[in-house]
Order: structure tokens, then sequence, then C-alpha cells
């Protein structure tokens, strides 16, 4: 870790502290030179209509996702991001975006893939800062290229692709989507029903746990003790747990990733991006409508 | 050969179409901030809003047709700050119809909003958004027509 991390209190309380950082925090440390700040928005304009001094833009759709495959980019791709973004291998990189960090939650998956070491969250993301009334610019800061080497994805620590998941049905599954979503009464999120699926439901024996539940009302991330309650007492996930969560493309579930690895130090978890628009178009896999779990297929 | 389009739209497309894509960006950006506040009526009553559900961040829409031969169509449109490219998108449509008549908008060919020259930008994912919003115009003034 290159920058001190931030001995904010609630976070000694998680698993891993140094992956979060105030807005206080990231307020003093702005100038500091081996720290670059990243906004990750849903909206690809928002970034533009006024930021944290500093920061820069990584998009989750034209930057870190392939143009043409449904995959993410190479690394002779995310190598000339970084270098455009003025990140290098030893950066410490703070990531904070929109919607209760969703996209800024699923770009430091992204980084995560590459091995990126030093990635953390500004704790409540951009809302929080603006609501704090925090200076934002719409000046973009130049930066220079910088060195980034070619770093091969490495994808099997993180991420499940859906024959991943096939096997590991009967272990601990996270679906972190709306309860319509999970019971199959609705094929897409109520605002998004471009990104729907031919068949409504969950994956077999899979536990309902909206994403947001684990985030507070302003945004920021829910105390240890109230994670605890939720993924272990209630969930009853344990510690040498191999778990999957998944969403609609993996985005709200990269938040949940990031509360299961990072917050509460469970050692393997996955993240399925293909998630329900493959799961829930893909031909013969087992489907479960309603409230229930249900019951994992013998065959 | 594609179909023509309403003079003001005309303008906007080509207008797109003369920068290169950051700048086609911040023109987008620009349209977003020149949206136009609800007017008082539609303020006090935002009720006789619709919500465009197509659209990743609530759009509310207003469509009024008024009664002069021509139905003059006026369009009003509600978005959050936070949403500056579904407000882009309204602003556009915005700019390039309101005031026009019924049949002028009815001709609307439903494919502009891939004329602009964002897909790659914006992505088509975040495009249909804006698909959405002028198929629910046209879907509008047409119920709007008389018999």
């Amino acid at each position: 870790m290159s920058v001190a991390a931030d001995p904010d209190e609630k976070f000694a309380h998680y698993a891993h502290p140094e992956r979060l950082v105030s807005t206080a925090w990231l307020a003093e440390n702005l100038d500091t030179d081996s720290l670059v700040v990243v906004e990750s928005d849903e909206d690809v304009l928002l970034y533009d209509t006024g930021h944290i001094p500093g920061a820069v833009k990584v998009d989750w759709h034209t930057d870190l996702n392939d143009e043409v495959t449904r995959d993410y980019v190479d690394g002779a791709a995310f190598a000339r991001l970084m270098s455009a973004k003025g990140i290098t291998r030893d950066s410490t990189v703070v990531i904070y975006g929109d919607k209760s960090n969703w996209w800024a939650s699923y770009a430091l998956w992204v980084f995560t893939l590459f091995g990126h070491e030093d990635v953390r969250l500004l704790d409540g993301g951009r809302d929080k800062w603006l609501a704090e009334g925090r200076p934002t610019t719409t000046d973009v800061p130049a930066t220079q290229n910088v060195e980034y080497p070619v770093v091969e994805r490495n994808d099997a620590p993180i991420r499940a692709y859906m024959s991943d998941v096939l096997d590991h049905l009967g272990k601990p599954l996270i679906d972190v989507r709306s309860a319509d979503e999970y019971t199959g009464v609705r094929t897409h999120m109520p605002a998004y029903p471009e990104e729907g699926a031919l068949r409504g439901g969950h994956i077999p024996s899979a536990a309902s746990v909206p994403w947001a539940r684990a985030a507070a009302e302003d945004g920021t991330f829910r105390s240890r003790a109230e994670l605890d309650a939720i993924y272990r007492d209630e969930v009853g996930l344990k510690d040498d747990d191999d778990v999957v969560a998944y969403c609609r493309i993996g985005e709200r579930s990269s938040h949940t990733w990031f509360v299961l690895f990072y917050l509460l130090g469970f050692s393997k978890v996955r993240n399925y991006d293909g998630s329900w628009t493959e799961w829930g178009n893909a031909v013969r896999v087992p489907i479960v409508k309603g409230e229930e779990r249900g019951e994992v297929p013998t065959s | 050969m594609t179909a023509p389009l309403p003079a003001k739209l005309d303008e906007i497309v080509e207008d797109f179409q003369a920068l290169d894509e950051p700048d086609r960006l911040q023109l987008l950006l620009e349209f977003s901030q020149g949206l136009p506040a609800l007017p008082a009526h539609l303020l006090e009553h935002p009720e006789l809003l619709e919500q465009v559900v197509e659209c990743q961040t609530p759009l509310f829409l207003k469509v009024e047709i008024d009664e002069s031969p021509e139905r003059i169509v006026h369009l009003y449109f509600s978005a959050p700050p936070e949403a500056p490219t579904t407000r882009g998108f309204a602003g556009v449509l915005h700019e390039g119809l309101d005031g026009l008549p019924s049949a002028e908008i009815l001709a609307v060919p439903d494919d502009v909003p891939d004329r602009l020259g964002l897909t790659r930008a914006i992505t088509p994912l975040r495009m249909r958004g804006m698909t959405a919003m002028l198929g629910r115009i046209k879907r509008t003034v047409r119920a709007g027509q008389p018999a």
C-alpha cells in the first residue's frame, strides 16, 4: 500500500479496512502524488457535469467492456487505459461513483481482475461528497501517459462463468436483485427493461439478499455488525464458504462481492457477471420461481 | 436513402455529425443543461406527467396538442440533474420537435437517435432510452389524432 490507510474508526471493524476511505480522508489526501481518484458512474455524462478535483473518468461500458465480445478488456487494453488515466501499477486508486457506488464497485472488481493491488472505494460515493458540500470541478486533469505493464486478467479467483455456477450448485449462492426479479414476477429491474431475460426466477438454492441491504441511506456501507447480522446470522454464511454472487449484469453483485470479500473477509467469493441476462436466457439451465430458494437438481 | 427530418432536428443531427466523438458528448451535455424547466401548470400538477419507464433514469414527459387545424405539439420533459444523458436526449427532442404540427412529428423516422453518431460513445444500450422517448412521443401524438 503506497498511501497510508484511512484510520477511520468505522473501517477498523472490517476485515480489510484499507479498502475504504472516507470523504474527509480523501479531501485531505487529494494532493498526494501517488493517489489517483477515479469516478465511475452509470450515466456516461455525469462526470462531465462536475467531479472531485483531479478525478479521472472510467466508464464501465466503453472503457472496461470489450466492444465486440461480452467480456472485459484484455491486458493490453487495460494497460492503455491505465496509462492514459495517469495510473501506474503502484498507484493508490480511489474509486467513487453514483448509485451508492454500484459502478465504482464494478470498476474496482475489474481492476482486481488485473491484480491492481491498491484500489479502494470512497465510502458513500459521489452523493456523499456532494451532500457534504465538498468542492467539485468540470476541469478534466491533464494526464500524461505513464507506464503500466500489460498484465493478463486472472479471472478464476473472483469471477465465475456459467459453467462454474453449474458446478457450484449446492454451495452458497447470493442473488442480489430485487424481490420481484428473484421470484420471477419481473424479468428485469423496474426501470431497465432493455436488460431483460426470456425467463424469470432465480438460480436454484440462491438466497435472496438485495444488494441495497448492505448500504445505509447515505450510500455508505453498513457497519460490520449490521453486515454480519445479514450475511452470517440470517443467510448462514460461514468463514470458509465458497460463495458466488450474481444480479442481472454483474454490477449490483460487484457491490455485494466487495462487502463479502473485503468488508466481511470471506476468502473465496466470486462474482457471476453473466448473471441473469445470461442464466435467464440460457437453454436448459435449472430455474426456480417464487419465494422459496428451491432444491438443487440431482442429475 | 434516409427519410427527411424536420428542419430543426435535421440541423441538430448535422451539428452532431460535424463533431468528433468527445465533442459530441459535450454537445449532448449542453443539451442537457439547456433543457427548459417545467412550466407552472405542470410543476403544480406533477400527476399530469407520464413516466417513460424504458429509460434507465426516471424521465417524465407530457405531450400537449393544441386545438389548431395543424394540431401543434408541445413537449415538456423532467429528469433529475444527476441523469445528464437522459436530460440530453430530452433536450435534443425538445429543441428538434417542440412546436411542430402533429403530422411532422409522426413522420419522424424511428432511427433518428442512431443518426446522432453517439452510439459508440454512449453504447447501444443507453441509446435505447432516446429511442423509447421518441416512440412514446409518437404514440401519444398518434393517439391524440382525430379519428
